[in-house]
């Protein structure tokens, strides 16, 4: 294909342009280098784990699930940080919202779905507020949404603890059949997909006949779909190139008329929404909310963006680049319990991975830009 | 006969005040289509004020603004493009990482498609800025690459093919050819010259008077945010020109000060190259 289209065009264009080579156009694609990392890491676990069941249907579930969890918050801290803003205050968004279903379900018969409602709500306001802080003040977000990080931590251990004198809320599991906004965040998808391939012997069955895989965890879903959206959103819409515009130049960007407070703000509510999506899902799966959920969220979805290749000063990046830094985690974290090394290893390994791959990314985009 | 045809755009004892600091004095200027007004001033004489007050950044604190002939008031530098208020800033207003298509049509992106599927219309977006590099004889390779790869003289007429092609009335450029080398200035000095044939009102502001002469039909002084008076280009020489910009009195003071140092200088070294004759009687380097 390459050299089909290095051969001159005949009719009319310019004769000393000659089509860009495959490679060129893909060093300037931001999730270079984590699709090496992916290709890496499967290739690592293919040979480390073999036979260990990790690469089972089972298995790839396994990993896949605890990747989407991760990558549903990633692909929000992607779109803020190309936008150019950071949001240390999610990790605690996620626990303050299980406990904003938690406590009206359990303590005062609310619905689960009006809770979640309120959840939502909720996730709303933190967003708007730490943009609009950011915006009015000139803060950098680091420190803005590093206070909330705290406050947010300490409304969600203090109301829990004022309002139903413990920390851990437990019992909502019962609530959730026949909710049907509750169903949005529990359960498998295509059941019946897995039954027919079990059937057909396309994948195992374990003693009762059963298939192994009895569906596609909802969470999992969420991530495609998020990264679906953010992707097209990025590549292919006005608002898309506004998010690059006020990451990449804040104030070049609004002398050509982006709306860059709006786009920001907007970024930061969908970064407090994605980590409720995440608090939903892990409060519909355990049944339970617990006020120290989601510590340390914020700092693992920023290393999954910044391994998807994305800029911490902003204006480049992608979100399928985070989709697979997300990946890389959730199959490091899996794989290593595969292996049977001890997992205090995994955060040496997180914490090298991240330095590879910012020095990785960096030198990439060195090369792109010299590229003429 | 300029003065009484209908002035593109006008500001009438417009002020600034940033607190108690006077940035814009009543400053009244007037430019037509099809003119090119040079605007002069050192450091601090209110330049970048009033172009940011022109182009929708700063509100004036008095006076009023008129485009041809209406009275306009700017929220935003969004309300003053939508006015054909075009502003190259000297920082260009581009992203180097972006591409030249995203850069190009940044805040205005042409869409295909309806609601919650309206898209980019890459495409025709693709077209359109190879199509009007191409027309200021610039070769564009491939819209995607980015702006960070072209040289400055290329992208300051990006900046410049964008707001032309974006329906500009006015374009205002700041210091367009301040950093750049002769034959890219002279591409950009072309590219004025087209602007001003194709009826626009250009602003230009520069510290070369190499650049401003050819090009300029007026000339306005901005000193210590006053204007000291707009000046027909048939009405002042080059000379003039340049004295107007550096403070002439200021460059005779520098050429007296610059005459007094070359007399240090030669004092200087004659009394090292005594010391070197003897050196034993050379200062020490190091004392104490």
């Amino acid at each position: 294909m390459n050299t089909m289209t290095q051969t001159r065009s005949p009719n009319g264009g310019d004769e000393r342009i000659t089509a860009i080579p495959f490679w060129k156009k893909a060093l300037r694609r931001p999730e270079l280098g984590a699709v090496a990392g992916t290709i890496l890491v499967i290739a690592f676990f293919l040979v480390a784990a073999s036979g260990t069941g990790m690469f089972t249907p089972a298995g790839i579930m396994n990993f896949l699930e605890v990747s989407a969890q991760l990558g549903i918050l990633a692909t929000a801290a992607a779109l803020l940080m190309i936008g150019g803003e950071f949001d240390l205050s999610i990790g605690s968004m996620v626990g303050l919202a299980g406990i904003v279903i938690a406590i009206p379900t359990m303590e005062y018969g609310w619905p689960l779905w009006a809770a979640l409602l309120l959840a939502f709500a909720c996730a709303v306001l933190v967003g708007w507020v730490n943009g609009y802080l950011v915006n009015r003040t000139g803060l950098p977000s680091f420190i803005v949404t590093l206070a909330f990080l705290f406050i947010l931590r300490g409304l969600a251990i203090g109301l829990s603890r004022l309002l139903t004198g413990r920390t851990q809320i437990g019992g909502i599991a019962e609530r959730i059949p026949g909710d049907w906004f509750a169903a949005l965040f529990s359960g498998e998808v295509g059941s019946g997909l897995f039954a027919w391939l079990a059937a057909h012997g396309w994948i195992g069955t374990n003693f009762a006949g059963n298939p192994v895989v009895t569906g596609i965890p909802v969470s999992i879903v969420w991530w495609l779909a998020l990264t679906a959206i953010a992707t097209w959103v990025l590549l292919c819409t006005p608002y898309g190139n506004w998010i690059f515009a006020s990451g990449g130049d804040a104030n070049a960007a609004r002398n050509s008329g982006v709306p860059v407070r709006r786009v920001k703000i907007s970024l930061f509510i969908f970064t407090a929404l994605s980590a409720t999506v995440f608090a939903s899902l892990q409060v519909m799966d355990t049944g339970s909310a617990d006020t120290i959920r989601g510590l340390l969220k914020e700092l693992e979805a920023i290393i999954a963006v910044v391994i998807g290749g994305a800029l911490l000063t902003g204006g480049y990046g992608s979100a399928i680049g985070a989709a697979l830094g997300a990946l890389i985690f959730g199959m490091v974290q899996m794989g290593i319990f595969y292996t049977g090394v001890n997992t205090d290893w995994f955060k040496v390994f997180l914490g090298v991975m991240l330095l590879v791959a910012v020095l990785f990314n960096n030198f990439v985009r060195k090369k792109a830009m010299e590229s003429k | 006969m300029m003065s009484e045809s209908l002035s593109m755009i006008e500001m009438r004892n417009v002020s600034k005040h940033f607190g108690n600091v006077i940035a814009l004095n009543d400053i009244s200027l007037k430019v037509h289509a099809g003119e090119v007004m040079c605007l002069l001033g050192d450091n601090g004489a209110g330049k970048s004020t009033l172009i940011k007050t022109l182009s929708g950044v700063h509100k004036p604190s008095h006076g009023q603004m008129f485009v041809e002939g209406r009275e306009i008031r700017f929220k935003s530098p969004a309300y003053a493009l939508d006015a054909g208020i075009a502003t190259v800033f000297q920082d260009l207003a581009m992203i180097p990482l972006m591409s030249i298509t995203r850069n190009f049509f940044m805040g205005r992106e042409p869409t295909v498609g309806w609601g919650p599927f309206k898209r980019i219309d890459w495409h025709y977006a693709d077209r359109i800025a190879m199509a009007e590099m191409a027309k200021i004889g610039i070769d564009v390779r491939d819209p995607s690459q980015p702006v960070g790869t072209l040289s400055g003289g290329e992208r300051q007429c990006v900046a410049i093919a964008r707001a032309v092609y974006f329906g500009a009335k006015v374009l205002i450029l700041d210091e367009p050819t301040s950093a750049l080398g002769v034959k890219q200035a002279s591409v950009v000095l072309r590219y004025i010259a087209k602007a001003r044939a194709d009826g626009l009102a250009v602003i230009f502001i520069t510290h070369n008077v190499h650049h401003a002469y050819p090009v300029a039909d007026a000339f306005t002084l901005l000193k210590r945010g006053s204007s000291l008076g707009t000046f027909r280009k048939d009405a002042i020489s080059r000379e003039e020109v340049l004295n107007m910009m550096a403070g002439g009195a200021e460059l005779e003071s520098l050429d007296a000060e610059l005459a007094e140092f070359q007399r240090d200088q030669g004092a200087a070294s004659d009394s090292s190259a005594s010391s070197a004759a003897h050196p034993g009687n050379g200062t020490p380097l190091t004392s104490g």
